[in-house]
Parts: structure tokens; sequence; C-alpha cells
């Protein structure tokens, strides 16, 4: 049996008065690739922000097993400072490790050694001293995948990593994800995109007004899945 | 011009605004790109506003080191606008805004009512604006001025990486564990400390100028976070010795003619950054 790494049980999602997603319980074994669905505004992010720890549920309980919050690799959207920040790839990258620091002050060995064997996995040594804020989208989406993986050994959690990029690139993106995934790391996935989600994960939650969640398999034949998919080209 | 200095370097107090002139402008131009880069350029502004007013009641309560009482309530200031910007009903700049005003006002009517000379409207401008002339530098002024500065610079390169991570991407940084409330402490307290060094040299209104030019023109030619501290940290010293120095040789008020050179070493920049495309 496959190891399980995040077990969340009967999760309230929400802010003070405002409850947008309850009852959730799922579980994310190593090497799985789920991809979270739902409306705009149905709690998708506020979900990922709760398993990051960057806020409590409400009510119900997260365990990690076999890792710990901060050895998830996040990949958030991008922010308005980032547009004008003047930053090398190399300098974006080595951020990841930051976790690592610990009670040093500066950068190991090692943690220069990860950055550059991720950049060489993402094919950005050529871009490394190039200016992040100068690059295209699916060149700064790759570096900030990048930094997420010298953060992780284990887990990615992508939130909607394509966003805002062009259909070669996404599709790009997308092979990237599945091909880091092969290689034994579990990925979760905001995503608004459910043809490309039941494409290429392995198991769907989907919240909003339904709730669902199971196998890509179980989703294409529950009503959910049917009503969501329904004039949505999905063949392989 | 070559006799000017001579004269001039043989006073031990213009030796004593070389020195803190370079201090000051080193320090400052540390966390430029940061607080330009967090919108945080406008704290800097209404700190330098609370510093006034802290100078003002130190003055008016007879203190003999105002940097006593001028140094812990700005930093507890900064502390303040970070909190309320984030937790308040008031927004952010607003609340910045209503205590810089406060401040000024408060510390002119001070000033005002409990003058400690006989030329009132000349304290006040000197607080605004910096000395008129660099001769009023005392030796306790430089060694406070030196030791402080020492411990910003240390505290920069000691939390460089985690000012840069905190700075780029704070909700990244969160996520792995890095302590952004805490480094933002540090930030906004590293920022109010740079202010009342700053203010010795050119002043509260102009110590912004002190901050945010060097990172700005850094910003138009280099694009690695390192070379950018690197280059306003130069940008920053250089316009300073040579605001002090012209400021000396055509006989005016030193702040005003740092910040004309940093204007200029701005204006070079972008059409450095323009021509390098």
């Amino acid at each position: 049996m496959a190891m399980r790494q995040l077990l969340c049980e009967n999760l309230t999602l929400g802010y003070e008065n405002v409850t947008l997603v309850e009852g959730l319980t799922f579980e994310v074994n190593a090497g799985e690739y789920l991809c979270i669905v739902g409306e705009n505004g149905a709690g998708k992010s506020t979900l990922m922000r709760t398993i990051l720890h960057l806020q409590e549920p409400l009510s119900g309980k997260i365990s990690y097993e076999a890792l710990k919050a901060t050895q998830i690799g996040y990949l958030p959207q991008q922010t308005m400072v980032q547009r004008d920040f003047p930053a090398s790839v190399y300098e974006v990258v080595l951020s990841g490790c930051q976790g690592k620091l610990g009670k040093r002050f500066f950068y190991s060995k090692e943690d220069k050694a990860k950055v550059f064997s991720n950049m060489e996995k993402l094919g950005l040594m050529d871009l490394r001293n190039r200016c992040y804020r100068e690059l295209s989208g699916g060149q700064q989406q790759r570096v900030l995948l990048a930094r997420a993986l010298c953060a992780t050994e284990c887990m990615l959690l992508l939130d909607e990593p394509v966003s805002g990029l062009d259909p070669v690139v996404t599709m790009e993106m997308y092979e990237l994800i599945k091909k880091l995934n092969k290689e034994g790391i579990t990925v979760i996935m905001i995503s608004h995109d459910i043809a490309s989600a039941v494409r290429y994960a392995d198991h769907i939650l989907h919240i909003g007004s339904d709730v669902f969640y199971g196998t890509v398999e179980e989703y294409r034949n529950s009503d959910t899945g049917k009503k969501y998919l329904e004039g949505v080209d999905t063949d392989d | 011009m070559i006799e000017t200095f001579r004269l001039y370097f043989s006073y031990p107090f213009v030796r004593y605004a070389l020195i803190v002139g370079v201090l000051v402008a080193l320090c400052s131009s540390l966390l430029g790109v940061t607080l330009v880069l967090k919108r945080f350029s406008y704290i800097g502004d209404g700190l330098s506003h609370v510093a006034f007013g802290a100078i003002a009641i130190a003055a008016a309560l007879n203190l003999t080191d105002n940097m006593l009482l001028t140094l812990p309530v700005t930093v507890l200031s900064a502390v303040l606008l970070l909190w309320m910007g984030q937790n308040t009903k008031i927004q952010g700049d607003a609340a910045i805004a209503m205590v810089s005003v406060g401040a000024l006002g408060t510390g002119y009517l001070l000033m005002n009512r409990f003058p400690t000379s006989s030329n009132v409207s000349g304290d006040v401008c000197t607080s605004l604006f910096g000395s008129a002339s660099i001769l009023t530098l005392k030796q306790s002024d430089v060694i406070f001025c030196a030791i402080l500065s020492v411990i910003v610079v240390a505290v920069f390169v000691i939390f460089y990486n985690r000012i840069f991570a905190v700075t780029f991407d704070a909700g990244f940084a969160k996520a792995v564990g890095t302590r952004v409330n805490a480094f933002n402490l540090l930030i906004a307290a590293t920022i109010a400390v740079i202010i009342v060094i700053a203010m010795n040299l050119v002043g509260s209104l102009l110590v912004s100028a002190l901050v945010i030019f060097p990172a700005l023109s850094a910003m138009r030619i280099y694009k690695s976070f390192l070379s950018v501290t690197v280059f306003s940290a130069v940008i920053s010293v250089v316009c300073a010795l040579a605001g002090i120095l012209a400021s000396i040789l055509i006989n005016t008020p030193v702040g005003s003619t740092i910040v004309i050179a940093d204007i200029t070493a701005f204006l070079i920049c972008s059409i450095i950054g323009r021509m390098k495309g």
C-alpha cells in the first residue's frame, strides 16, 4: 500500500463569518497527482493555504505523515511585487532553500548544488543570470517550479501554475509537472482547466456547490464529473 | 579649491561630517530596495516625521542627548505603523498620514513653546532640512552614528538571504517556515534606526531621499538583488561625499546638496538604463 503523506479529515474552511467548504475529507499518498477543481471563490486557494499552515481551518484536522508542512514545495500565484523586482533566476531558485537554513545565516554548498541540479532539470541553466522580471510567463513559472523543488523532496503544491500562459507553453508546463510526478514527487494542483485535470491527474477533488473526491475514473462516472465534463473534450 | 579643502579638513568636525556622511549613506541605501518594493517607502516618510516630533519633545524636556528619546520612540512607531497597516480598520497609508502629520504638528508646537535658542524658525528648519552647514556635529554624535551604522550593516549582512526571501515572496517564505512577521518587524525597526541616524545629516524631511534614490538608481541598471544592493550602496556613498564636498565649496546646505547629487545620479542611471535597453 502506498505511503500516506497527507490526511484531511472533516475540514471546514473559510474566514471569520463565511464558510466556504464543509466536511472535506481526503488523503494524498506518496506519488499521487491530485487536482483540486471547482468554481472561483469555492475555496480552492483557501484549502491550499490551510494545507500550508498559512491559515487555520475553522474545524477539522490535517495530519502530515512522513512529511512536515515546511517540506512542501509551494508554487504560489505571482504577486505584484515580483513584476518589478530585481532578482536573477539563480537568486530566486536559491531562495527555495531558505527552509533548510535553520539557524544558519548563509546557504551551504549542498544548497547551491541542489539549486544547480534543479535548474538543470528544468532547463534553466542558460537563464540563470537573467533578470526574473524580464522572462516570459512560462520561463517565470519554471523558475518558481525550480524554487519549489529546492524546498521539497516529496510534495509539490501548485496554485494555478498555467494561468496566463499561452496554449503551447501550458502544454509544456503540464508535461513537465507530469514528468516530475513520474519521478516520484507527489503533486497537488489547483486548476481551472478540468479537461487537463482529468487527463494528467490520478485523483480529483472537486469543491464548490458539489463536492467530490475520488480517482479520475470515479470522477468521470460521477454525477458531478458528468456535469462539469459535459462538452469538454477529454480524449487523450 | 584645494586650499579651501585643506583649510576645512584641518578642522576635526569636517572630518567627522565626512565619516558620518559615508556611514549614513551606506546604511540608508541597504534597505532601499526592500522599502521600495514592499511599498514601505511611505513608512519611511512617516517615521521621519515621528523622529522630528521626538526631537522636539526631547528639546522641550531639555534632554542633553536627544537620541536617547528619539531612537526608541521612532523604533516603537515603526513597529506600530507596521502593525496598524496589517491589523486595523484604518488603512495603512491613512494611518501613516495621521501619525506623520500629528507628529509634525506636535513637534512644531513644542519647539515654538519651549524654544532652546532665540532662533526658533532656524531650529525648526535645521530639524526638517538638516544643518545649514556641517559644522555642528559633535564627536559624541559621530561615535553614536558609527555604532548604529555597524549594527545596521551587520544585521543586513547576517539576514541578507532572509530579507531577500521575505521581500521577494512573503507567501512562499511563510509556507517553508520562515518567520515572515518577525522579519517584517526587524526590517521596520532597522528602517527606524537608519532614519534616526540619517536625520543628523539631512534633516527629517529629506531622509527618504537618502533611502529611496540610490535603490531606484541602481534598479535602472542592474538586474540581480545582489548587484542592485552593492551598486546602490556605492552610489549612495559617492553622492553623499560629493554632496558634502560641494556644500563646502559652494556654501550650500548639506542635506539638500546631497539630495541634488542623488537626483543627478538617478537621472544618469535612467539614461544608462534606457541605452542598455
